[in-house]
């Protein structure tokens, strides 16, 4: 099967995510029959399997997604989404700033910059329900976080101050940045239950 | 969860932050009101100060970090993240801004520097600093300080892109030509531009700088911005070119479209219509050796 993976490319850590898709999709023995490409306008999201929401300030890129008259076909859009970071903010279904036109796609509310400023972003090993291979090392940059997940989502991991990974369907969104430690367990994850 | 098991103000933290700048606009706000105006407009983040870079040109005498006061005011007007410049080498400017929460400090050569030997040792701070840099051997060495982010110097508060070109070009056209160089030439050329052999062989290895480069100093319009990220840069900063023009909304969001779409000159050529005057210019030429502000820390 030829797999296309897409990563919404309008702004923040766009090339980081297309390296740990590439890697993820080595590891899973698809490197030669696929495809990671960047989506900035409808037409690019065509033959996509999966697409990545990465993280960047949610207030421009949710702009950025109105300006290039993306929002329809990304709500639209049948595969599965990765939202790290400012793409857990996009893809939820309430978030704490209503300038930011949320996708409702996974039935979260968010919110967001939840730890504070960048001098209490932090890393830590954070245990991930059925990941395989022990605690996922986390890169919380600005983070958001999860305060309330519907019936429908799987939550996956949560600190202190709230939930920072979930699942639903083919979704997940995470708080974090799996694409900045070099570790794809939860890029690979994400694909298989895709079906990639 | 532990607070032993969190680990903060790390490099992987510092560079992640400025990573997510990438592909951003980030505009000189003086106070509350411009800040809004620059969120409203798509800004990744603001660089609050007390007086834009061509004003501070005007104003002459020593240029220091902003009133606590004014960068507080800025960072309770806005969510993206905020950052201040502090006077080379001032170290306690540095931590004042830390104390107040700034998100990212940049180490500026627009304010007067307070030290003339010393650039500040930024890996004692827990936020990430940007520094300017003229070409590849000032701008690893700032790296090597722990800067988490460079951007060309330029000629701030000029209007006048010509600097940041050069200084774009300077660093570009390094890297591509260690492509060339086996490591012992590598290392003979780190000798000459008095860089860390080590940051040179990473940059031959990535075909890149090993953190975020953005371009600075003197971008005034939208042509301008893409013409920086045509050349390679990761992002903008527009100091005085946003506040400075005669209508700051409109150029701030048609600035912020330009970067979005660097490579698509009928996108460039619809958001620059109708804006009104951009900032007035300098001829780079008619500035006296002692108003050239690139010059200062090397």
């Amino acid at each position: 099967m030829d797999v296309k993976i897409g990563v919404l490319a309008l702004q923040g850590n766009v090339s980081e995510h297309i390296d740990a898709f590439v890697l993820a999709l080595d590891n899973l023995g698809c490197g030669s029959s696929s495809d990671v490409v960047t989506v900035r306008h409808p037409a690019d999201l065509e033959g996509c399997h999966a697409l990545a929401l990465p993280g960047g300030e949610s207030t421009t890129i949710s702009r950025l997604i109105d300006k290039n008259h993306l929002y329809e076909p990304i709500r639209n859009f049948s595969g599965g989404i990765f939202a790290t970071c400012a793409g857990m903010v996009l893809i939820a279904t309430h978030v704490d700033d209503a300038r930011i036109n949320t996708l409702n796609l996974i039935d979260i509310t968010v919110d967001r910059n939840a730890f504070g400023r960048q001098r209490e972003s932090f890393e830590t090993d954070l245990p991930i329900d059925s990941l395989d291979g022990g605690p996922f090392h986390a890169i919380f940059i600005r983070a958001p976080v999860v305060t309330h997940a519907g019936p429908g989502v799987t939550v996956l991991s949560r600190l202190d101050q709230g939930i920072v990974a979930v699942e639903q369907g083919k979704h997940m969104a995470l708080s974090f940045h799996p694409e900045l430690g070099g570790d794809t367990r939860l890029h690979e994850r994400f694909l298989k239950k895709n079906g990639i | 969860m532990k607070l032993e098991e969190l680990r903060f103000g790390t490099e992987l933290l510092k560079r992640g932050f400025a990573s997510m700048q990438k592909g951003g606009v980030i505009m000189d706000v003086v106070n509350a009101e411009q800040a809004k105006i620059a969120e409203e407009a798509g800004a990744v983040a603001v660089m609050s100060l007390e007086r834009v870079p061509s004003d501070i040109r005007k104003m002459g005498g020593v240029a220091r970090m902003a009133d606590p006061e004014k960068v507080i005011e800025i960072i309770e007007a806005v969510s993206i993240p905020v950052m201040g410049k502090v006077r080379i080498g001032h170290f306690v400017e540095a931590q004042v801004l830390e104390v107040l929460g700034v998100d990212m400090i940049d180490e500026s050569e627009v304010l007067t520097p307070a030290d003339e030997q010393y650039h500040i040792d930024k890996k004692l701070f827990k936020v990430p600093f940007v520094c300017g840099a003229r070409d590849l051997g000032e701008a690893l060495r700032r790296i090597n300080e722990g800067a988490a982010m460079i951007r060309t110097k330029g000629e701030a508060g000029t209007g006048n892109v010509v600097e940041a070109v050069r200084h774009m070009r300077n660093i570009m056209g390094e890297i591509r030509m260690l492509k060339g160089m086996d490591k012992q030439e590598m290392t003979d050329y780190a000798r000459d531009i008095e860089a860390p052999a080590e940051l040179v062989i990473e940059c031959a290895e990535r075909g890149r700088l090993p953190v975020v480069n953005f371009s600075a100093g003197g971008i005034a319009t939208p042509s301008d911005a893409a013409m920086m990220m045509q050349l390679g840069a990761d992002g903008v900063f527009v100091g005085s070119g946003i506040f400075k023009s005669t209508n700051p909304e409109l150029m701030a969001k048609a600035i912020v479209e330009a970067v979005n779409h660097f490579n698509e000159p009928e996108v460039i050529a619809r958001v620059s219509r109708g804006l009104g005057d951009a900032m007035p210019g300098l001829d780079i030429h008619t500035l006296r050796e002692d108003e050239v502000l690139q010059t200062r820390g090397r």
